[in-house]
């Protein structure tokens, strides 16, 4: 018992984890919760550009839907009635357009139906969706101030509980 | 990895599906060893089931007590399938004590309901290891090997490969039941004992390990508390069933008999 326990003890010791990789370490770019998400510039709907790394010190959701998605349907206005609630305490949401497999018209279309605020920028060559490992619609990635992604759902509709679970732990946050 | 697999407009979850197989595979295995050890196998299942059901309610009200306004004003998110709003630890909190009250209510003996369960739990383990490797989680650290794995852009150690592997080894331990015949609650503590040197040992090739000042591993410290607990218990019961003062199953069943 106390060979095990002895061992167990050096073991724990020697594998603890140097300084250099428990502070200031800035995890690589990947899709997934607690490492950095990856970049993207993209046209909006409506003109002008977005890039997601000038959003930096804002909590920003990223949600990637297409028209035809019904789940993306039920659970955007929910989406929009939390943006409406949060962006003055510096929400910011993406709704990014899977246009590679959707159209720019029926996009526009949807968003006139939802009455959608926030910015619609367009994956028109599904670059960000290969980037983000889309496997299913609609997926959202909840993204802290410092750019690292706190949570993901993939499938959907989300309930608006989720949604406002979520922007909340972001925005408690210090900026 | 392979996380979801798309049925027309419907996502299956496979890591999810991993576990539940590794549920099922572990209740059939608990409600034969409860058999064996002449335990009511029925009330064992249940004592599983109520476990199971308790420990999901109990994660998503602890989820909705920490948004308490939010889920006030949603009350039927309450039922949503997401399983992002589920508090795991709390869930698996609350499953224990649910259905640690349910076998003290059904009058089962605590040391050989122990041991009924340990083979079923050991079995759900290597379905956990399987899980992760289908989902990306509990993910190595960054190490360039013949065997490293591409994953979350880098090469990594294949740290669920190593956690399904050392389950199996559990698994098969306890199922051969190496310190001798079951109902004397030692098997259970051995297989507590042998799944925390093996979360000591793994580790230490994980990449998401949650740390403490001086670089400690959290989970690691924890192991080897729990380590230290499972073999005082498995010492202390292990003198007790010498000196008969262990009632087991079948002690109990001469008990009835001879009434």
């Amino acid at each position: 018992m106390v060979v095990v326990l002895a061992l167990g003890t050096v073991w724990t010791i020697f594998s603890r984890l140097p300084a250099s990789a428990t502070s200031n370490g800035v995890p690589p770019a990947s899709p997934r919760q607690g490492f950095a998400a990856p970049d993207f510039t993209l046209d909006l709907l409506g003109g002008g550009e977005v890039t997601l790394s000038d959003l930096r010190g804002k909590p920003v959701v990223v949600n990637l839907w297409a028209s035809w998605c019904l789940p993306c349907r039920a659970e955007m206005p929910a989406i929009e009635r939390v943006y409406r609630d949060y962006q003055d305490l510096g929400l910011v949401v993406l709704g990014v357009n899977t246009t590679n497999q959707d159209s720019e018209a029926d996009a526009a279309a949807f968003v006139r139906q939802y009455g959608l605020t926030f910015p619609i920028p367009l994956d028109r060559d599904g670059s960000v969706s290969v980037r983000y490992a889309l496997r299913g619609l609609p997926t959202t990635f909840f993204i802290d101030r410092e750019g690292i992604i706190r949570s993901v759902v993939v499938g959907g509709p989300m309930s608006e509980a989720v949604i406002r679970s979520k922007v909340e732990d972001l925005l408690k946050e210090t900026p | 990895m392979y996380p979801y697999l798309r049925f027309g407009p419907f996502l299956l979850q496979l890591p999810l599906l991993a576990l539940l197989a590794g549920v099922w595979i572990g209740s059939s295995l608990a409600e034969k060893e409860a058999a064996r050890l002449k335990l009511p196998s029925g009330v064992v299942s249940n004592l599983i089931f109520v476990g199971i059901i308790a420990g999901i309610v109990g994660a998503r009200l602890a989820y909705a007590a920490r948004y308490l306004q939010v889920y006030l004003e949603n009350p039927l998110s309450l039922f949503s399938l997401n399983l992002n709003t589920l508090a795991g630890l709390d869930g698996l909190l609350i499953g224990v004590v649910v259905a640690t009250l349910y076998g003290w209510r059904k009058k089962l003996p605590l040391r050989p309901t122990l041991d009924a369960l340990a083979p079923g739990l050991a079995a759900f383990m290597v379905a956990l290891g399987i899980s992760h490797f289908l989902s990306g989680d509990a993910f190595g650290a960054p190490a360039d090997l013949p065997w490293s794995i591409y994953l979350w852009s880098e090469y990594r150690h294949p740290s669920q490969v190593y956690e399904t592997l050392l389950a199996l080894g559990i698994f098969f331990a306890i199922y051969k039941k190496p310190l001798g015949q079951s109902g004397t609650g030692i098997n259970f503590w051995l297989f507590v004992a042998l799944s925390s040197a093996a979360r000591i040992i793994l580790e230490a090739f994980r990449g998401d390990s949650v740390t403490w000042p001086g670089g400690f591993r959290v989970a690691q410290v924890v192991s080897l508390i729990v380590l230290l607990g499972s073999m005082y218990m498995m010492r202390v019961w292990a003198q007790s069933a010498e000196t008969g003062g262990v009632r087991t199953a079948t002690s109990l069943e001469s008990i009835h008999e001879s009434e």
